[in-house]
């Protein structure tokens, strides 16, 4: 890496980490009740008598981790999909594996399955199944044709993909009742009250993976943006480097998904925003969407469970209502 | 409409033989045509067959002795069990209009939002009474209003008055214990504190929970339903939680999801053992067997008050 790239690298990780670490600290501190902080982390007070505590550690601070791994998996994996698809438009979603979360997650509402593993309830389980059956059948028929991965093949497959999901998803709403199409509706919303660490917890190493296989990519995501062909030419491996790219972020979606549903617009305009404040070289876009996604997402929960007390926002409608007006000027100032 | 015009014209063809008969007397006419007039009203007001897309009105219809003209039901109809064998013909979201056009009748109860449906079945001259969804009370205007439009108003009376004089009864029961803080929850994710629906301080639920002797957590949110986040249900702190449930779940897999609550170790309710689990339709549908819901609520809540 020569020097001004470090530079502007450490300067754009100082920035955005700043921020994400701020919004992580004080995210927290704000909710529709007010509790004492002195007494939320006072040790000397039983755990279970505490409510402050309990608001503080069962309900804020989970919501706001989950938040923050979620936004930042969201932001990041919208970086590679662009990259990877050569295509300013593509989202993490693109590729069928929120389309595909969703089709397992309607399923267990609709069929009442429960049965759990190690723990961890069903929804998630079939929302992280679900996309992971999206991602194969998409990987295969990208695959079929031409050894290597087609991102056109890639593209019009996952898009097929995503309506042919969200056909089946009414297709099984049709069968569902009043109350679990209300919980539907609601899953699709996407929403972070975890309530609890399990979740997060048991989406962590995937996305730790995903994000080890991430920094391994910036280099290879700058050259596949000059194109396939001319990457080769520049002693790239890029049928390893497509296939990297593609499991790594779709993992990092479903793993996301599993945890708070589809939540829209972090994966695309994060990394616009980013771009326009960094430049196009993914050593330091990837990064700083990472963490400028953590702390966007975090700050959006923030809003949605305070700006009509005790009545919470879904945070997806936060994120949206922000998000596309912002993605609209973008395109439009663009174009 | 259709009924009215319908009405009309049979009226009018029977009046016109009854000059043929009794041509002579011109008074004798007037007031035996007048006389015709009103049983062929009352008789065609009496519908003779009926659908219901809506369980609380089937239910209403069987209490106040008009089941043996309910046709067909919706998709979600359970009771009584003679809807069993009837047709089902959709519910609020997917009404199918061939078949309740097939089934000829001359009443469809739908819910008021069924504007679509209204207006096709207007079209085919079929006549309709929109249900309301509403609290406790509109339960009893129901029923009075049904059986004023099946001609069956004095058994709607009678079904009314019992009802209220069945939530009196509870509501004098549970008189002067301490009223329960209650989060009365009617959804939420399996085995997660997730996406808990739970009533809000308006709605035929919450009018249950007060005739029952509890007092509603989120009373302050005038609305039927609210979405309560952990963060939420913590600081309101309830002092029972009442899971409220169309079907029941096998022992252990019951066992798992009160523990679930757990998790929010410092809600009283928690503490005190006070999470129920009621699986029981009454408690959900707002028909006539309200009375007995709420007292399956008021024996949660206070099982002392029913030794």
């Amino acid at each position: 890496m020569n020097p001004p790239v470090r530079r502007r690298l450490l300067v754009a990780l100082g920035g955005f980490g700043a921020l994400a670490a701020a919004a992580i600290v004080l995210a927290p501190l704000a909710g529709s009740t007010s509790i004492d902080l002195r007494r939320a982390l006072n040790p000397s007070l039983p755990f279970a008598d505490n409510v402050d505590a309990q608001i503080f550690f069962v309900a804020r601070l989970p919501r706001t981790l989950a938040g923050a791994l979620v936004g930042a998996a969201l932001a990041a994996a919208g970086v590679v999909f662009q990259g990877l698809l050569r295509n300013p438009l593509a989202t993490p979603f693109t590729l069928g594996v929120s389309a595909g979360a969703a089709l397992g997650a309607m399923l267990v509402i609709t069929t009442g399955w429960t049965a759990a593993w190690s723990g961890l309830p069903a929804i998630p389980l079939a929302s992280f199944a679900g996309s992971t059956g999206a991602v194969a059948i998409v990987y295969a028929l990208a695959r079929a044709r031409h050894g290597g991965l087609s991102t056109h093949v890639l593209l019009l497959a996952g898009v097929t993909l995503n309506a042919f999901f969200s056909a089946l998803i009414l297709f099984v709403q049709y069968f569902a009742d009043y109350a679990d199409l209300y919980r539907m509706l609601r899953w699709l919303v996407g929403d972070l009250d975890v309530a609890s660490y399990q979740p997060i917890a048991a989406a962590a190493p995937l996305l730790a993976v995903a994000f080890g296989v991430f920094a391994w990519l910036a280099r290879p995501l700058n050259l596949l943006s000059l194109g396939p062909d001319a990457a080769g030419t520049r002693g790239i491996d890029v049928r390893t480097a497509q296939r990297a790219a593609f499991f790594s972020a779709s993992v990092a979606t479903g793993a996301a998904v599993s945890v708070a549903g589809p939540i829209g617009f972090v994966g695309i305009i994060i990394p616009h925003l980013v771009r326009l404040m960094v430049g196009a070289d993914h050593r330091i876009v990837l990064p700083s969407s990472a963490l400028f996604g953590a702390a966007f997402l975090v700050g959006c929960d923030v809003v949605a469970r305070t700006l009509m007390p005790p009545v919470e926002v879904p945070v997806g409608v936060i994120t949206a209502i922000l998000g596309g007006p912002f993605f609209l000027w973008l395109l439009v100032r663009r174009g | 409409m259709g009924i009215l015009t319908g009405l009309g014209a049979r009226g009018s063809g029977l009046g016109s033989s009854g000059i043929g008969v009794w041509g002579r007397s011109g008074q004798a006419l007037v007031v035996l045509a007048a006389l015709l007039a009103v049983s062929i009203a009352t008789a065609q007001e009496r519908p003779a067959r009926i659908i219901s897309l809506i369980p609380a009105v089937t239910e209403m219809l069987f209490a106040i002795g008009a089941g043996g003209s309910v046709v067909a039901v919706s998709s979600f109809d359970t009771y009584p069990p003679q809807v069993r064998d009837l047709e089902r013909v959709g519910a609020l979201l997917d009404p199918d209009l061939e078949r309740i056009l097939a089934l000829k009748p001359d009443l469809v109860a739908i819910y008021a939002s069924q504007t679509d449906l209204a207006r096709q079945l207007e079209r085919a001259g079929i006549a309709t009474y929109e249900y309301r969804h509403g609290g406790l009370k509109d339960v009893l205007t129901t029923i009075r209003g049904l059986g004023a439009r099946v001609s069956r108003g004095q058994e709607a009376a009678r079904a009314a008055a019992e009802i209220d004089a069945g939530l009196d009864r509870i509501r004098r029961r549970v008189d002067g214990r301490p009223r329960p803080k209650t989060l009365l929850v009617f959804g939420r994710e399996a085995l997660a504190i997730r996406g808990v629906y739970a009533s809000g301080g308006a709605g035929f639920l919450n009018d249950m929970l007060i005739a029952a002797g509890g007092e509603n957590v989120f009373a302050d949110v005038r609305r039927e339903s609210v979405q309560a986040a952990s963060e939420l249900i913590l600081a309101r702190r309830p002092e029972v939680i009442l899971e409220l449930r169309a079907e029941g779940l096998p022992g252990d897999r019951r066992r798992a999801e009160i523990d679930v609550w757990r998790r929010l170790s410092s809600v009283p309710a928690v503490r005190a053992n006070r999470v129920y689990f009621i699986a029981d339709p009454r408690t959900v549908v707002p028909g006539p067997r309200v009375v007995e819901g709420t007292e399956l609520i008021a024996r949660a809540l206070h099982p002392e008050a029913f030794e």
